[in-house]
């Protein structure tokens, strides 16, 4: 008998006369922020910005206009004279770099170069699937404008850019609009550790520095 | 029902290998005795009362920000009961879409077959060496010391695997914060003897050892390679696997390598992708007492031109199964690994993980262990007596676990196993006398003064460390007050012979 079989056999047998039981799950928490935490759509986003703000990333509301040079003042800001961007970026948004060598991440024959190619990078700079704001996450889905995962994982400088209507209130919201098939980053800030005596410092992995644009249009 | 095979992964040469390779772990004792290394390691308890106090109010902050936690636990309560009650089928549609979705399921009945399941898809990437995020579960199975007897290299993901590394000898004292009981003085010791290029004047601030922990770690994870983790969900209807982490080692695990290696038990199974909306805001608040864990990664199977080209799935049982048996115990499997139940113990906060043995520590180890291990072995008996019942774990839990009422149903169980023995047990046979003694005045008062005079010799400032013979058992794990010069008996009688006047002049003085 394979494994497979002991285990589901075992299963079945623990379970007993019980197995197959339908358990009501009462869904009476909140799908929606309430009224009183965020009346209209301009107090999601506000929420959104100041909880993102408070996992330590930096916030800035753009309009669609300034965000070609708004990006180009930050990477100029934070030194970033390398960045990689994912090769479906809206063509604007670099559109406005000086000084700044920008290259777009094509699919590489090997996997391994894929991954090598991304040391010595300065930063990324990316779009979103969806933000949260009761939670101040951003979730990344590998479609347009985001890449593959690997971008927002080894460069030390992520660039994210929201558009105001990809921000819902809640986890639920997010669960909803997001497809499981593909693979998802969700990102609570720039990459921490609370690993000594619990005090939160830069982390090990993952872009130390993460500025968030929103972009309301 | 089988019991969970001959290998339980706990006690020397049970499923491990000869001494002579590596090192072997050593026979469990009972909690009371564990305990009392770390009892009397003063630095590792006030560390762990700092850390546990400072991880409770940010817990109860994050609870108490959302006016619908007591509705998300209810319905993570009932979606985790629904799910084990349909465990079987819900495993077949997980299979189902996991493979659907270019990924390959292993099923491991015990310990020692996942050992050699994931040793051997090691050894099939050619690497002589495998890059880790540190789970439960690979603890809870030894894996490391059984990759390592293979010859294969297990480098650890994150700062707090580095220091555990260094640490020699240690082990992790807390599922998500392993090096909880390390102060900065000490990790700055552990950090400062290291290779060339660390500085020897390394201050103790966080930030500087974490930079340091960084340099150490700069290869990261390399891309060809294969690497292991754990997962904190797995969606039966979809085949995603979740992982949501403190820090980001578990997601350059899940990215960066060739060949990825997922080893998760049964029961971290959820029906549906839309029930993630319940645990995705649980489980961070009873975590680590945030709106979310700063890495949340979730994946079903392979996606071309981006993350491993190979995704392994390994399902383990290791007792599980066992515990889903009993109609009260399996309430236990609810657990979704979230600690807040170790941080409110007050058990826990004075002794660290280590006395709970291999498994998960704290009030959810000492429910779970002994489920699967069974509670013949001296361990397994005390692991449900290693609480006071006080009942905070219950309070924080996000499921809903009623921890104490478990504890007892356990206790009943050990003393059942008990009951069967041939010679009767130390507590049944002292029960018996006392009722033979307590049955009769005379003995009783007889008995009293004996013993008080007793008790006296053996106090030391006022406190018994260790009552004699069979008693001796039930002050392993407390100290016992010296009782009173006089029994309550012999004053009364003495004042009513002294003309009965004074203070409390009557029995019904004082009423
Ligand atoms: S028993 Fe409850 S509180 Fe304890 S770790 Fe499990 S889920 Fe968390």
């Amino acid at each position: 008998m394979s494994s497979r079989e002991t285990v589901l056999g075992r299963v079945r047998e623990a379970l007993g006369p019980a197995r197959g039981t339908r358990v009501p799950v009462p869904r009476d928490y909140r799908r929606r922020l309430s009224g009183r935490q965020a009346p209209t759509r301009a107090d999601v986003v506000a929420l959104f910005s100041e909880r993102v703000a408070e996992h330590r990333a930096s916030v800035r509301h753009v309009s669609a206009d300034e965000l070609a040079t708004a990006i180009a003042a930050a990477l100029w800001g934070r030194e970033a004279g390398r960045i990689i961007a994912p090769a479906d970026l809206p063509f604007g948004w670099l559109a406005g770099l000086e000084g700044v060598a920008a290259q777009a991440d094509l699919p590489a024959a090997d996997r391994v170069q894929a991954v090598r190619g991304l040391d010595g990078l300065d930063g990324v700079v990316t779009g979103c699937a969806v933000a949260i704001a009761q939670t101040g996450t951003i979730v990344l889905d590998g479609g347009r404008a985001q890449g593959r995962r690997a971008l927002t994982l080894v460069p030390p400088y992520h660039l994210c850019v929201v558009h105001a209507d990809q921000i819902v209130g809640t986890v639920p919201e997010a669960v909803a609009r997001l497809d499981p098939a593909r693979p998802l980053t969700w990102i609570g800030g720039p990459s921490t550790t609370t690993d000594i005596e619990l005090e939160r410092t830069e982390g090990v992995y993952g872009p130390a520095v993460l500025d968030v644009f929103v972009v309301e249009d | 029902m089988t019991p969970p095979s001959g290998d339980s992964s706990e006690g020397p040469g049970r499923g491990a290998a000869p001494s002579s390779a590596g090192p072997v772990p050593l026979p469990a004792p009972k909690f009371a005795t564990a305990a009392r290394a770390a009892l009397s390691d003063g630095r590792l308890r006030r560390n762990l009362a700092g850390a546990t106090a400072v991880l409770r109010a940010r817990r109860d902050a994050a609870t108490a920000e959302l006016d619908d936690w007591e509705e998300l636990r209810e319905a993570g309560r009932a979606i985790r009961d629904r799910t084990l009650l349909n465990l079987d089928s819900h495993l077949e549609e997980l299979e189902r879409a996991v493979t659907g979705a270019g990924g390959t399921v292993h099923w491991a009945a015990d310990a020692a077959e996942a050992r050699r399941i994931v040793t051997t898809l090691v050894r099939a990437t050619g690497e002589g060496e495998v890059h880790a995020v540190r789970s439960a579960v690979a603890r809870e199975i030894r894996l490391d010391e059984a990759l390592e007897r293979a010859g294969i290299t297990v480098r650890g993901a994150g700062l707090a695997e580095l220091v555990m590394d260094l640490d020699g000898d240690g082990r992790p004292s807390h599922p998500l914060f392993p090096a909880l009981h390390h102060d900065r003085a000490r990790i700055r010791d552990l950090l400062a003897g290291g290779p060339p290029g660390t500085p020897a004047d390394l201050p103790d601030d966080p930030a500087a050892l974490a930079g340091a922990a960084r340099a150490r770690l700069r290869d990261g994870v390399p891309p060809g390679g294969a690497a292991i983790c754990g997962a904190a969900f797995l969606v039966a209807e979809t085949g995603t696997v979740v992982l949501a982490e403190p820090g980001g080692g578990g997601r350059a695990c899940a990215v960066l390598p060739e060949t990825l290696i997922c080893v998760a038990g049964i029961e971290e199974v959820v029906p549906t992708w839309a029930d993630l909306e319940v645990f995705l805001q649980l489980l961070p608040r009873a975590a680590v007492g945030e709106r979310t864990l700063p890495a949340i990664s979730t994946w079903t199977g392979v996606t071309p031109g981006d993350g491993p080209a190979a995704f392994h799935l390994v399902l383990l049982d290791n007792g599980r199964t066992t515990v889903l048996a009993d109609e009260i115990g399996r309430a236990a499997l609810r657990c979704v690994r979230c600690a807040a139940c170790l941080d409110v113990c007050p058990v826990y906060g004075r002794t660290g993980g280590d006395p709970y043995g291999p498994g998960l520590p704290g009030p959810i180890g000492a429910v779970l262990t002994p489920q699967v291990r069974g509670v013949e072995s001296a361990a397994g008996a005390s692991l449900p007596y290693a609480s006071t019942l006080c009942g905070a774990c219950a309070d924080v839990c996000p499921v809903k676990i009623d921890i104490p009422d478990l504890l007892v149903h356990l206790r009943g169980r050990v003393v059942e196993s008990r009951r069967r023995r041939p010679v009767p047990p130390p507590e049944l046979a002292m029960m018996r006398a006392l009722a033979w003694t307590m049955g009769d005045r005379r003995r009783h008062e007889a008995a009293l003064r004996r013993g008080t005079r007793w008790a006296r010799l053996l106090s030391r400032g006022g406190r018994i460390r260790r009552l004699p013979g069979l008693l001796g058992r039930w002050t392993d794990a407390r100290d016992v007050p010296a009782p009173p010069a006089e029994t309550f008996r012999a004053w009364w009688r003495s004042r009513a012979r002294s003309g009965g006047t004074g203070t409390g002049a009557g029995p019904e003085a004082g009423r």
